[in-house]
């Protein structure tokens, strides 16, 4: 559904590629997903295989980006981390995105529940991010699923606030009310009419949540309370290389370029779909 | 008001009325309307903005609930029907909007959009309801290879011909017309027009047709209900209402109406100011502080029907000094 509405506006991307910015921007962001997707063909090597003769070696050599305090090779522990890092922000991207259209879809179109539902969802956007997913942590456990689990519950009123907020313009325009004229159903106006005209702006502020979640993943797990520690994180690497932060820098240096260049690009790109999406900025650009 | 005529109206509208709460106070939207649309009749409502034409066209569909009143379709109270029966019913009647851009989702194809009723209802499968919106395109004068399209790709005058195809696609026995062709260019809306008589003829439809255009209804309709400030104020054949106006109001409505000869001065009732809050309607009559002719007595006291001939009924005290 989401790639035929896009594929409708009309010079789409030449208008997501009008900014030099955004297409770089995607190619990087490209990059990384291929280099971390293919970690298990492409890492120099064993991500857990220690060699205490070479702890904290310098970048260079076999060590591309060094080796950490067990003389685990730096590079291939980024490489398989980052399946971790993006795997978490891209399932609590479409997990917060189906919960948040669920509850908008919910909220705008049902009167009597707009109240609650609003209220809950004001609520949890009033708590600290961070706060509230070391909560919901603590309390669920840390994994990998908790984490998303988490993060979504973190992020998933942003979407449906959106959600709401369009839904209550579209359900009053006459091609809604040409439908109930016609017998359709709720359920079909919601996904058919509603649902289907906001997809750009869900799309848009899922890509914001991917690079939010990935920030709450490193922040979590540095804080040590994301994912199982044997599980290499970016953010359980920069924890693990803090201590030695006055012999090897660079422990922390590459797994801190990572994260900043993925969220970075993740910005960027929702940046350009919001202008590319939307046609009074379209226009201009 | 007085059918005669054999068959039953398809439609009596009886004390309908329409409020909506505002923090302000209630407006009376439609209060207390009462007439028939018969069978095979264009019956147009005209009126102002804020006459509550539009809300009268809704609430008679049920697309938004009437306060009080019944609206009765070939002898069924529609509104004591539940969901599903008022589902069901939602075949035998349609609506066609004003606005030829909002109507159309602009994310649906032609023949999703007019494809949606026959879905809705389990008609057909796939295949034979690309036939059918096939032949719907071909009866509104579009290509059937249109149907692919998205609504953007085509004009205001096509568009409002595939939400008449939309309209079309139930078989219904009756339509709203709600300002169907006030969004158009005056020479599509020609043609808009003479499709709308066309179809009627053709498919034996019965229309309520909501216009402010006066010259529109005259040309299309059969019989006429003007309302001001939520009120029908006179309702009669088209011919009467037009040649003898009864009520002050349509009187000043009908001297508006432009006429091509620029020899002949019109004479022209110009009304002062405008239409009252619906919030706070005058008492009696409603039209009382922009009439002429209002006197002391018509504050006191709604004006009740006065027959001005068979098939021609008009709200107002001083109907027959006023003739």
């Amino acid at each position: 559904m989401s790639a035929s509405a896009l594929a409708d506006e009309p010079g789409f991307l030449e208008a997501l590629f009008a900014r030099r910015a955004v297409l770089v921007s995607l190619i990087v962001f490209l990059v990384i997903l291929a280099a971390v997707i293919l970690a298990p063909l492409i890492a120099p090597a064993d991500p857990s295989a220690m060699s205490v003769r070479n702890r904290l070696a310098a970048p260079g050599g076999d060590y591309w980006l060094g080796a950490d305090a067990f003389g685990r090779d730096v590079l291939s522990r980024l490489l398989y981390a980052g399946q971790v890092s993006l795997t978490i922000g891209c399932g609590v991207a479409l997990v917060a995105s189906v919960v948040g259209i669920v509850f908008g879809l919910v909220a705008g179109f049902f009167r009597r529940l707009d109240g609650p539902v609003s209220r809950i969802v004001d609520a949890m956007m009033a708590f600290p991010d961070i706060l509230l997913a070391i909560a919901l942590v603590a309390i669920l456990g840390g994994s990998m699923i908790n984490v998303i689990i988490a993060l979504s519950i973190v992020y998933a009123p942003r979407i449906a606030r959106i959600v709401r907020a369009s839904t209550l313009v579209i359900r009053e325009l006459p091609f809604v009310e040409a439908a109930q004229a016609l017998g359709s159903s709720t359920g079909f106006i919601m996904i058919n009419h509603v649902l289907r005209n906001i997809v750009s702006p869900i799309i848009v502020q899922a890509t914001f949540i991917f690079a939010y979640a990935m920030l709450a993943e490193a922040g979590l797990s540095f804080l040590g309370v994301g994912v199982d520690p044997s599980t290499p994180t970016w953010g359980t690497m920069i924890n693990e290389g803090r201590q030695y932060i006055d012999q090897a820098a660079f422990l922390i240096f590459f797994p801190g370029i990572a994260i900043s260049v993925s969220v970075l690009c993740l910005q960027l790109i929702g940046d350009g779909l919001r202008d590319a999406l939307d046609p009074r900025i379209a226009k201009e650009l | 008001m007085h059918e005669t005529a054999a068959a039953p109206p398809l439609i009596s509208i009886r004390n309908l009325s329409k409020r909506f709460e505002t923090p302000r106070g209630t407006v009376h939207a439609v209060r207390d309307v009462s007439f028939d649309i018969p069978r095979g009749s264009i019956t147009g409502l005209v009126g102002e903005s804020g006459s509550g034409k539009t809300t009268l066209g809704r609430a008679l569909l049920r697309l938004i609930e009437p306060s009080d009143g019944q609206t009765f379709f070939d002898g069924i109270d529609l509104n004591t029907l539940g969901a599903g029966a008022m589902r069901a019913m939602r075949r035998r009647m349609q609506i066609i909007f004003q606005d030829p851009v909002s109507s159309l989702n602009p994310r649906m194809r032609v023949h999703e959009i007019i494809g949606e009723g026959l879905r809705a209802h389990g008609l057909g499968d796939r295949r034979k309801r690309r036939d059918m919106v096939a032949g719907l395109l071909a009866e509104v004068g579009l290509q059937p290879d249109h149907m692919s399209r998205y609504p953007h790709e085509f004009s205001g005058g096509q568009r409002q011909r595939i939400g008449i195809a939309r309209a079309l696609a139930l078989e219904p026995e009756f339509i709203v017309a709600d300002e169907s062709v006030s969004a158009l260019d005056v020479s599509i809306q020609a043609q808009v027009l003479n499709l709308l008589l066309e179809i009627r003829d053709k498919r034996n439809l019965t229309m309520l047709f909501i216009a402010h255009d006066l010259s529109v209804v005259e040309y299309l309709c059969d019989k006429i209900v003007v309302m001001y400030l939520g009120r029908a104020v006179e309702i009669g054949d088209a011919g009467p209402v037009y040649r003898a106006p009864a009520h002050p109001y349509t009187r000043a409505l009908l001297s508006a109406i432009p006429i091509p000869d620029p020899e002949r001065q019109a004479n022209r009732e110009i009304l002062a100011g405008d239409i009252p809050s619906p919030l706070s309607p005058p008492s009696g009559c409603v039209f009382r502080t922009r009439c002429a002719h209002a006197l002391e007595t018509c504050a006191r006291g709604e004006p009740g029907a006065h027959a001005v001939s068979a098939n021609h009924t008009a709200f107002c005290k001083r109907i027959e000094e006023l003739a």
